[in-house]
């Protein structure tokens, strides 16, 4: 099945706006992906027809706002290959399920000297926790090396294990597109007894998931970068290693009991879902994964592939050696993420100027600012592609650099 | 709409191609403070070299887009030789310039078209005016003066 892109682009209905007088180009999903109309219903049913709080009213619409919010646990459960839906936490975003890790796991099972491996791809969201860790407990935040390509040199792998007691890697660069081998590091990690934490905010959206072929231990991710709403991000983590975490934030619906000298948690995943959840949002999330099964994320893939791969051709042809783009050259080995220098253009004028045309890119140093210092860079340009972006956007995309070295020509 | 010219006028652009005054001083005696601009990257340093109340010498170095780089290059040539009085007066100005009062989404920048009461005297520096119907530029275009300011902040410790 092969994706009709068109008729995907309808399902959008920003992709239909103009910006300055012309049709918008939006190329930075990587920051947050639009909404397609069947989400925006979702939701809006919800608040017009079934809004009540959850867990809680035994009357008709609060039980009907409980079993939809419910279903969406077990449709995103279903969508990344868990067996078991109580795995699945919801949480604000990505980066509250990375802190929920490093809060709850961190502090329970983390001493002095024990070391968290993180690769230099990493996005802030899974390098501050550590960071925060370290300053709290003494451990030690250790980093695995890049290739010239921008790819991860495990050459010293065995070395870098010695000690570590978690590896926490993205599953797609969110500045290079690099797709680093998440099964291998997992399966390294096993074997020295650690456990493995994968940041799969990129690759949710875009791949096809199943958390037994990552071979992980916790799988963060976030809603609003995979055609869901923001304020909704998710954290599945392996039914043991959550059942024996102690709560994250306490408050109502995380509890059993609460007495006068002291309270009893709830069962997973609600020990970790303190106060009223983000029950449109959930609704939500359950919607866009509906959306995207209908679509299928095989056929998702295949077209954000051949689009990365007409960029860089086209781009390249275009532009030759006055175009860098960082990364990896094998389309089959990164995400539709193209980090972009137009000779010695900043990236903040290059997409002032890219705004002009209509096209929306995000400049800057993408929360990733290790990765920036070894790429040698403070900001780039990012163009990132996803199911609703077609030929047309990358063409202009190249129409409007070619403006911006005109009007830079220095 | 707001286009490229009003952002981008010839002085900027020549700013930013021939920058002023860039390069570091010897600390101490200089003051220099780093500042970030934690939106896209940018970091800049500023040196400051006082003779008394007079600052004698300012140089720039670090990184940035044209905005960042040519607000801070037209502000050395306006404070070098001004007292830290002057020079703060002056920085108090340009803030205001860069202030926005009110304005718009979708490009109905109605109090953006110079109706604002924008203080006089800033020479060059005038051309950075558009920068304010630009708004996530504003802070590329205060990065420097903010900079600058912290530098002079040290001279009263
Ligand atoms: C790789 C990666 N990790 C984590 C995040 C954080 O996502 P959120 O801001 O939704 O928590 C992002 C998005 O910016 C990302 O690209």
């Amino acid at each position: 099945m092969s994706l009709d892109v068109a008729a995907v682009k309808a399902d959008f209905p920003l992709l239909a706006r103009e910006v300055h007088g012309t049709p918008i180009v939006y190329l930075d999903s990587g920051a947050t992906s639009q909404k397609p109309r069947a989400v925006l219903d979702a939701m809006n049913r919800y608040y017009e027809t079934i809004n009540a709080n959850v867990h809680r009213g035994a009357y008709h619409i609060a039980e009907l706002a409980t079993i939809a919010s419910e279903d969406a646990r077990r449709t995103v459960a279903r969508f990344i290959g868990a067996g078991d839906e109580h795995e699945l936490v919801f949480t604000k975003n990505a980066t509250e399920a990375i802190n929920l890790v490093a809060h709850s796991w961190g502090r329970t099972n983390l001493t002095e000297g024990d070391v968290v491996l993180l690769s230099l791809l990493e996005h802030h969201a899974n390098i501050v926790p550590w960071h925060q860790l370290a300053e709290e407990r003494g451990i030690e935040v250790r980093w695995i090396p890049l290739t010239d390509d921008g790819c991860l040199d495990l050459t010293d792998l065995d070395h870098l294990l010695d000690g570590v007691k978690l590896v926490a890697v993205t599953a797609v660069s969110n500045v290079t597109g690099a797709i680093p081998p998440v099964r291998q590091l997992a399966d390294a990690a096993h074997a020295v007894g650690a456990l493995c934490l994968v940041d799969g905010s990129q690759y949710v959206p875009h791949l096809a998931t199943d958390v037994t072929e990552l071979g992980c231990d916790f799988l963060a991710f976030t809603g609003h970068k995979m055609c869901g709403p923001t304020g909704i991000g998710m954290l599945w983590g392996r039914r043991e290693l959550l059942d024996a975490m102690p709560p994250f934030l306490g408050g109502g619906e995380m509890i059993l009991d609460v007495r006068r000298d002291g309270f009893t948690p709830n069962v997973v995943p609600w020990r970790f879902e303190a106060g009223t959840p983000p029950i449109a949002e959930m609704i939500g999330i359950g919607a866009a994964v509906d959306y995207l099964e209908g679509l299928g994320m095989d056929a998702v893939r295949k077209h954000e592939v051949s689009l990365t791969d007409y960029a860089l051709r086209t781009l390249g042809d275009r532009f030759g050696d006055d175009l860098l783009i960082h990364g990896p050259t094998d389309t089959t080995h990164r995400g539709g993420i193209l980090s972009m220098c137009l000779r010695d253009i900043h990236a903040h004028d290059l997409s002032q100027v890219l705004d002009q045309h209509g096209v929306c890119v995000r400049a800057g140093h993408h929360c990733a600012k290790p990765l920036m210092r070894e790429l040698g860079v403070t900001s780039t340009s990012r163009a990132s592609l996803y199911l609703y972006n077609d030929e047309s956007d990358i063409d202009a995309l190249g129409d409007a650099l070619d403006e911006a070295a005109r009007f830079f020509d220095f | 709409m707001p286009g490229l010219e009003d952002l981008y006028r010839e002085v900027i652009l020549d700013h930013y191609r021939n920058p002023r005054n860039r390069g570091e001083l010897e600390t101490p005696p200089a003051l220099m403070a780093e500042g970030f601009n934690p939106l896209c990257g940018d970091e800049v340093k500023v040196y400051v070299q006082l003779d008394g109340d007079t600052i004698t010498d300012v140089r720039i170095s670090g990184q940035g887009c044209s905005i960042s780089q040519s607000s801070a290059s037209m502000m050395t040539t306006v404070v070098i030789g001004r007292t830290i009085d002057e020079a703060r007066g002056t920085l108090r100005s340009f803030k205001q310039m860069m202030s926005i009062h009110e304005h718009g989404l979708d490009g109905q920048d109605s109090a953006l078209d110079g109706s604002t009461e924008v203080p006089s005297g800033l020479g060059d520096l005038e051309a950075l005016r558009g920068v304010v119907k630009f708004p996530v530029r504003i802070k590329c275009a205060t990065l420097g003066w903010n900079t600058f300011d912290q530098a002079l902040a040290e001279a009263d410790s």
